[in-house]
């Protein structure tokens, strides 16, 4: 097990993906964040947080619950059914610059699920996608817009993002050995 | 997770099972709130509701339930006339397996009857009301229910009147309530009272002001017209004086009690319309959740029909 | 004169222990059987060209035993039982007679049905069957049968089972009539209002499991009513299957009085099931519903109570086959009853003489020596010179109740898989071996 990065080196990467969100984008008009629950939602909320010291505009943020939409759910034994949480998204999306957010990509199957949701929640007018950690190995033509760091990566691995509101700590780790949560 | 594949009833859930279904529940809530009231989850898979007694509410409920996990649904409705033809119970449900439902809801007026299927059959069976046993995703939306008002069941004073010796949705509830940490009053005349039903875990009294003095819960159930065949009852009008809900013995209850009844209501009988109407009353959203409540069901063991496949 | 007797058989039974609590006796004697009779009892009994059966030490040689409460379906509802399979069932489980209930379809209420009957029986050529005929015409309360002729034709007790004797004027009616005839009345006693539309015994278990109810005072209040008849006409008043605690009471409590013509049975199910079968192992089996059903413990205790007391005076099995179909049902909707032959003797030593509640020679009065006495009929007893129904059981060998073995046709039994103590090793009708086990049996 290794630490592949730190409180700081976080920080710094969301920092960066702001700025270069603020700048392809050409101002925040019509973004919004929604993070895929779990960790992807309080990334969210600390890139809103980032966006609005930058440039003092609100950016509506929301939380999405992909797990009914889960393609691996109902075809395997998967362990325990995953819980379900609600999704909150208190703004239509119809229209919108959609930033969704999420801690690790890996196969890509859960950017689908998320993809798929939204649809069912509206008609965006575009959808990028942020994550903190790309492993690679997908398995589905998915691509980041916004990345915190490549993170070259054995499917033998398991890659763990650890959030000080959820977990008590920043840190990224490389772990030995597969996790029970998918990407 | 939840330990069987089956929902044959409370006395088979741990608190813990119920715990997931209610918080499952509160997630699937959300999905009626969409302008798209549907998840893919149950794409692909076939419930059949085999219903051998007449319900409208129930049934739409679990269709509903059933349609926004993007599920095929069968509903059937069982007249008594094939039975009568000679058709047993089980004879129907082993023809109904030849086409592969995944799931079967089924009501029924025998109580055992889905225990009979779950032991004999293949498909995966979920109790919709067996005969005078159990109504278990009656008691789960209850308990939701009364969880989105108190946020919590431990310690609550919940009083159940009525028909107790006839009530499926009593022995549920009772169940429910017990291993959820509440304190239940059971309520009715003494002539439909389950025997040794202070065994049940609950205060039986044969008063109303009794049960309803400070109770953050009041559970109004049914009375049919026919009790009054068997001698049970004299009238209904005798029923709602010594029985009735009204605004007078409500108000004995807790100011922020909520007044509960699964349906359908007999107004005027075992509770007044102004207290069916009012603003304690809860009674509509009881029907809401019925479908959140079902959704969670619906999910929680057809993820289990998939890792037993 | 009902099995087909044999003659000319010699048949030595070598080295059991005789039960015979009619002429008193019991101890390690050789029985000598001749042309379809006791030829004699003694110690060391020569051969003389007899087929010799030694029997293992300790192994029971008791007059053959009777069930005075069977079902043998036949007329009418063959595909349950018929009396070919009916007394197969019986001679498995060591009986050498059986006395059967009228609820056929006809009914007996009739010479022909019982003559019917008695053919069949003499086909068979397996256990003796005695016929009970029917209280009433069609057993349905409105008139009296004719009791005289099917006195004649063999009857040896009327009864309306299945159904009480309807009013307490029939009641009535029926005791003194039949008194006058020397025949006992078998009620099923049950008072329908209070019983209503139950299905199992109205207590703690029925409210769980949502059955409606059955309470044990639906029976007493009819078993109170008939002994109030029988001691004011003297007839013959038998109580059929007893179950409630009240019942047993009350039966005491006339035998205390000094009355002689009221007397009981109770089955093997109420001295050992109680309503907790209704859960374990199985929820809502039906291989246990029964009329009159299984009770609370208390109610079981107090049948076991009356037995070892002697207030009980037969254990009779209320045979009552029902085909698996029929009962593959839901509960509400199953025909009460469950087959028994094949599982009394092992019940009564396992449940009974195995515990400690009774000595063996009490197990064959119940079994054998009361039956005869209360229904008048010949055997119970084993004298020189009388019939040889005998009845060999191993007490000590283990038998495994599997119910698809079962001679019966029908195996509804909630005893499948019991492990008892108590196996039929040999039983004799009439100086023939019409069951025989014990090359099986250790």
């Amino acid at each position: 097990m290794s630490q592949v990065m730190d409180a700081d080196r976080m920080s710094r990467a969301l920092t960066r993906i702001s700025h270069e969100i603020l700048e392809r984008n050409r101002g925040t008009d019509d973004l919004a964040l929604i993070g895929i629950r779990t960790r992807g939602v309080p990334l969210a909320r600390r890139i809103a947080h980032t966006l609005h010291g930058i440039n003092h505009e609100e950016v509506h943020t929301g939380a999405l619950d992909i797990t009914l939409y889960r393609d691996d759910l109902m075809r395997q034994p998967v362990g325990p059914q995953p819980v379900v949480r609600r999704t909150e998204i208190p703004f239509s999306i119809d229209d919108r610059r959609i930033l969704l957010v999420d801690d690790v990509l890996y196969t890509g199957r859960t950017i689908r699920a998320a993809l798929d949701a939204l649809i069912d929640f509206g008609r965006p007018r575009s959808i990028q996608l942020i994550v903190l950690v790309d492993r690679g190995h997908r398995e589905l033509p998915i691509k980041a817009d916004y990345v915190g760091k490549n993170l070259p990566t054995s499917t033998r691995q398991s890659v763990q993002v650890r959030l000080q509101e959820i977990d008590g700590e920043d840190e990224v780790l490389l772990m030995d050995g597969q996790a029970q949560e998918g990407a | 997770m939840l330990k069987s594949r089956h929902l044959l009833g409370i006395a088979d859930l741990e608190p813990e099972e119920i715990g997931l279904i209610l918080d499952t529940a509160d997630a699937m809530t959300e999905i009626a709130e969409r302008p798209i009231k549907k998840v893919p989850t149950l794409r692909g898979r076939t419930v059949v509701n085999l219903f051998f007694e007449p319900s409208t509410r129930t049934r739409t409920s679990f269709e509903v339930a059933e349609k926004r996990l993007s599920a095929d649904t069968l509903s059937i409705a069982v007249a008594q006339s094939s039975v009568t033809k000679g058709e047993t119970l089980l004879d129907t449900v082993r023809n109904l397996e030849a086409m592969a439902p995944d799931m079967i809801v089924m009501r029924h007026a025998s109580s055992g009857a889905p225990h009979l299927l779950a032991r004999l059959c293949r498909s995966a069976i979920i109790n919709a009301g067996d005969g005078m046993h159990e109504h278990p995703t009656q008691a789960l939306l209850d308990a939701f229910t009364i969880r989105e008002h108190k946020k919590r069941l431990v310690g609550l004073k919940v009083a159940i009147v009525g028909d107790l010796l006839h009530s499926r949705v009593l022995r549920s509830n009772v169940q429910l309530l017990n291993k959820m940490g509440a304190h239940v009053w059971a309520c009715g005349p003494a002539t439909l009272m389950p025997a040794d039903l202070a065994r049940f875990g609950v205060r039986p009294t044969t008063s109303i002001d009794e049960a309803v003095d400070g109770a953050d819960v009041i559970m109004m159930l049914r009375i049919q017209h026919e009790r009054m065949h068997g001698h049970f009852i004299p009238s209904t009008r005798e029923y709602f004086t010594t029985f009735g809900l009204t605004p007078e013995r409500a108000a004995r209850a807790k100011a922020d009690v909520i007044i509960m009844h699964p349906g359908p209501m007999n107004r005027g009988v075992e509770i007044d319309s102004d207290v069916a109407d009012g603003p304690y009353s809860v009674i509509l959203e009881q029907v809401a959740n019925g479908v959140a409540v079902r959704m969670a069901v619906l999910y929680l063991l057809a993820g289990q029909e998939a890792q037993a496949d | 004169m009902r099995a087909s007797g044999a003659t000319g058989i010699k048949l030595l039974l070598k080295g059991g222990r005789v039960v015979d609590p009619a002429s008193n006796r019991d101890g390690e004697f050789d029985v000598l059987i001749d042309g379809g009779r006791v030829a004699a009892i003694g110690k060391s009994l020569p051969a003389d060209g007899a087929e010799v059966l030694t029997l293992q030490s300790g192994w029971i040689v008791s007059p053959g035993l009777i069930d005075i409460h069977v079902h043998l379906r036949e007329p009418g509802q063959e595909h349950k039982e018929t009396v070919a399979t009916g007394t197969a069932s019986a001679v498995a489980g060591g009986f050498t007679a059986v006395a059967c209930m009228p609820n056929t379809d006809p009914i007996n209420d009739h010479p022909g049905i019982t003559e019917l009957i008695l053919k069949k029986a003499d086909a068979a050529g397996l256990a003796r069957v005695y016929p009970i005929g029917a209280v009433s015409i069609g057993s349905r309360g409105e008139q009296l049968a004719e009791l005289a002729a099917q006195k004649a034709a063999g009857c040896v007790a009327f009864t309306d089972d299945g159904r009480p004797v309807a009013s307490a004027l029939l009641m009535r009616r029926a005791l003194e009539y039949a008194g006058m005839l020397g025949i006992p009345i078998v009620d099923h006693c049950e008072d329908p209002s209070l019983k209503s539309d139950g299905v199992a015994h109205e207590g703690f278990v029925a409210a769980r499991l949502g059955l409606r109810g059955i309470p044990g005072v639906a029976e007493s209040i009819t078993v109170e009513r008939d002994i109030a008849l029988a001691e004011m006409t003297g007839g013959a008043f038998h109580v059929a299957h007893m179950s409630a605690r009240q019942s047993i009471r009350a039966v005491r409590a006339a035998k205390d009085r000094g009355l002689t013509n009221v007397t009981c049975e109770v089955a093997p199910h109420h001295f050992v099931l109680t309503d907790e079968s209704l859960e374990q192992p199985i929820r809502y089996d039906t291989n246990v519903k029964m009329n009159p059903p299984l009770r609370e413990a208390r109610d079981r205790d107090a049948m076991l109570q009356g037995i070892a007391d002697g207030t009980v005076d037969v254990i009779a099995t209320d045979h009552a086959p029902h085909h698996a179909d029929e009962k593959l049902v839901e509960f509400d909707r199953a025909p009460f009853g469950i087959v028994g032959l094949e599982t009394c003797v092992p019940l009564v030593f396992d449940r009974l003489v195995h515990e400690g509640r009774i000595g063996v020679r009490r197990a064959i009065e119940l079994l054998s020596t009361n039956p005869a006495r209360v229904f008048r009929l010949p055997g119970g007893s084993l004298t020189e010179g009388g019939v040889a129904d005998v009845t060999i059981v191993a007490p000590d060998s283990l038998v495994t109740i599997r119910a698809a073995e079962l001679k019966s046709k029908s195996k509804n039994t909630p005893f499948d898989g019991w492990e008892m103590r108590g196996a039929v090793a040999a039983t004799i009708v009439g100086g023939r071996v019409v069951y025989r086990n014990y090359d099986q049996t250790r």
